[in-house]
């Protein structure tokens, strides 16, 4: 069924395609859309689930390990402060080892007061154990919620949808709601592996002394190794049941490319749009890398796009302050023993919500195709000095 | 009037409390009434240690370690699972400290018992952080040496029980592991409420109390019998009942209950007198309560 909506809904429905059946939610700017449509959704039947109205976002995630462990598939979504809340609980679900998805609607990090868009949130959760999958658009924001309970409960890691605040939050487009009666059978009802039962009387979480700890760590990163290939399959039944695809990452019209640009979320859209007008012009030495799966991250499929290429322009919607742009570091570090790397071009564009045009698109490919090698660590653009 | 006390032992020798602890003993009695179609939610509190090291247990029921701020939040969460999975038989219990509610949880327990949630929260309080090293918490007494209020403790212990009868909930009640029949009449009672209920137990505590294990059951008794820990119920945040010991109860003079504590052993009579004063006028309000209510 086509719909015309927007980034927020298209994560509502794809909760509700993924019947989620307990869903904790706190308001927050941009996000309240997404919580909005799940409590009508609760209220008048469409979604037989619970709607938890807590009263912060720290609890929001309590409550939905909580609901997790006790073997309710759990959703829920956030942005910016409220992820930031979240952050002790945020390694909960992962130590936890508890298949919880959330979207989590990109939002700058304050001070100053800003409800618009960067990385910055999602990025300050790297290292929790959570899965990331990056969106470019409203169809693919619903298909990842699936996907990621597909994926959450096959590796028992917990799974984040993000996407841009406004630019894809509150932007409307057409998209195809998938059949429930085919997202059913992609995704048969949660059964957990490990969850609180008066059978087997267990304790979850506990003091766990250096005896142990360090191989429950362990079992976390190799999960998420096993999260690659998971995410790949759980993107090819995806395709055969619901007839899309995505992959973990994407290199689109890079078979001739010297220069590829990396991008994540909606600067990728911004970026085909470019390309495919150079390309049409005859134009086809510039490629794309979307970088959808952050983590885990697919360092041996990126280096299989990149080599290829004499220069890599990264373009990153972030800051690690002190370093730089947070999907440069990764990529080179996925470089890190290979013999042959291209020149890396680190562009940072787009933080506080500033728009990312498609001439600002056309800068960073001129600036990479006219420069040897990067003349500064970071090439800020956009920025006015 | 003939009270028993269950045979149903769940909770299993060999956990890790102190000798005397307050909590141990409360925890075994509270099990006892409710019995094992229970889940239980611990937040970082003594019993986190008490309970053993993965891959121990020393409870029969399901056990879920949470963080220290989210006793009323996972509590609600587990609910709400039980409840859309069609589990509504199974009673969910909230256990946390006196820090774990009166300071860094009361956010979540104040939402939860706003939304009245169906569980009981109990809150054993030993009257300071205790799992972290005797530091003061808004539980602590007016008076109570800790670590840090290395003189004195300058400020009230926290009215929770006002709090949450602000709240309106279904039921809230002090208990007492020195009283184990009125203790498993209570857990039994709020197991046959729907909605929040709210456990307050006044648990001694020897290394942070200074005082001698084998005197934990008469000091629970002594801060009944002076009106320093009051046994009492209220129902629906306004219908109060005082459960006395006696029927011709009269508070005693604190003066024993706090020497025999060495937390107190630095008060000069002047500050056992103020606090003697404020322990009579909070029972006095109290009675005021049941009149009125």
């Amino acid at each position: 069924m086509k719909e015309v909506t927007t980034g927020n809904h298209a994560v509502s429905y794809g909760a509700m395609l993924s019947r989620a059946q307990v869903i904790a939610a706190y308001p927050i700017t941009p996000q309240t859309q997404i919580v909005e449509l799940l409590s009508n959704f609760c209220a008048t039947g469409k979604l037989k689930a619970k709607f938890l109205k807590v009263e912060s976002e720290h609890s929001v995630m309590a409550a939905s390990i909580g609901a997790s462990l006790a073997g309710a598939r759990a959703f829920t979504a956030t942005s910016g402060q409220g992820l930031a809340l979240m952050h002790e609980m945020i390694h909960w679900a992962a130590n936890g080892r508890l298949p919880i998805v959330m979207a989590d609607v990109n939002r700058s990090m304050a001070p100053g007061w800003s409800i618009w868009t960067d990385q910055n949130d999602s990025l300050s959760q790297r290292d929790t154990g959570w899965i990331q999958l990056y969106c470019e658009s409203s169809q693919e924001v619903t298909d990842s919620i699936i996907q990621g309970f597909k994926i959450a409960e096959k590796v028992y890691l917990p799974v984040m949808v993000i996407l841009d605040a406004f630019v894809l939050s509150h932007t409307s487009e057409v998209i195809d709601l998938p059949d429930i009666k085919l997202v059913d059978k992609y995704l048969p009802p949660f059964k957990a592996r490990d969850m609180m039962d008066m059978k087997n009387p267990r304790a979850f979480g506990g003091l766990v002394t250096p005896d142990f700890n360090f191989e429950l760590k362990y079992k976390i990163q190799e999960a998420m190794n096993q999260t690659i290939p998971v995410a790949k399959w759980a993107d090819r039944e995806f395709k055969r049941i619901l007839g899309r695809s995505y992959g973990i990452i994407e290199a689109y019209k890079c078979e001739k490319a010297d220069t590829i640009l990396v991008t994540s979320g909606t600067i990728t859209s911004t970026s085909r749009y470019v390309i495919n007008q150079l390309h049409a012009q005859g134009k086809k030495n510039v490629g794309i890398l979307k970088i959808r799966m952050f983590r885990p991250f697919p360092a041996k499929e990126v280096v299989a796009v990149l080599s290829k290429a004499k220069k890599v322009a990264v373009i990153d919607r972030n800051i690690g302050y002190g370093v730089g742009g947070i999907f440069c570091q990764e990529v080179k570090a996925a470089f890190g023993n290979e013999k042959k790397h291209p020149e890396f071009f680190n562009f940072i564009t787009g933080i506080g919500g500033r728009d990312v045009t498609p001439k600002d698109i056309q800068g960073i490919i001129d600036y990479t195709e006219t420069h040897k090698k990067p003349k500064e660590d970071i090439i800020w653009v956009g920025l006015r000095k | 009037m003939r009270n028993e006390i269950p045979l149903e032992e769940n909770l299993n020798s060999g956990h890790l409390a102190c000798p005397g602890c307050g909590g141990s003993l409360s925890m075994r009695l509270a099990l006892k009434a409710l019995g094992r179609k229970t889940y239980l939610v611990l937040t970082a509190c003594c019993w986190s240690i008490i309970d053993g090291p993965f891959p121990y247990s020393a409870v029969k029921i399901p056990l879920m370690h949470t963080a220290f701020e989210t006793a009323g939040s996972a509590a609600s969460g587990i609910r709400a699972a039980l409840d859309i999975l069609g589990k509504k038989d199974i009673t969910v219990m909230a256990w946390a400290g006196d820090g774990g509610t009166f300071d860094i949880g009361i956010q979540a327990l104040s939402g939860a018992a706003e939304r009245n949630e169906d569980f009981i929260y109990s809150c054993y309080d030993n009257e300071a952080y205790m799992n972290t090293g005797i530091q003061r918490s808004s539980g602590t007494p007016w008076g109570a040496w800790t670590t840090t209020t290395p003189e004195s403790k300058g400020e009230q212990k926290k009215k929770i029980m006002e709090i949450m009868a602000a709240h309106r909930i279904p039921y809230a009640a002090t208990l007492s592991p020195a009283y184990p029949e009125d203790f498993i009449r209570k857990y039994k009672k709020a197991k046959s409420i729907k909605g929040t209920k709210f456990m307050h137990i006044l648990s001694p505590c020897p290394p942070g109390w200074k005082t001698s294990s084998e005197q934990s059951m008469k000091l629970s008794r002594m801060a009944v019998e002076s009106g320093v820990f009051p046994l009492y119920e209220i129902e629906n945040g306004t219908k109060y009942t005082l459960n006395n010991p006696t029927a011709d109860f009269k508070i005693k003079p604190i003066n024993e209950y706090i020497s025999m504590q060495g937390r107190f052993r630095h008060l000069n009579k002047e500050q056992i007198k103020f606090m003697q004063e404020n322990v009579t006028s909070e029972w006095q309000r109290l009675l005021r309560k049941l009149k009125y209510a």
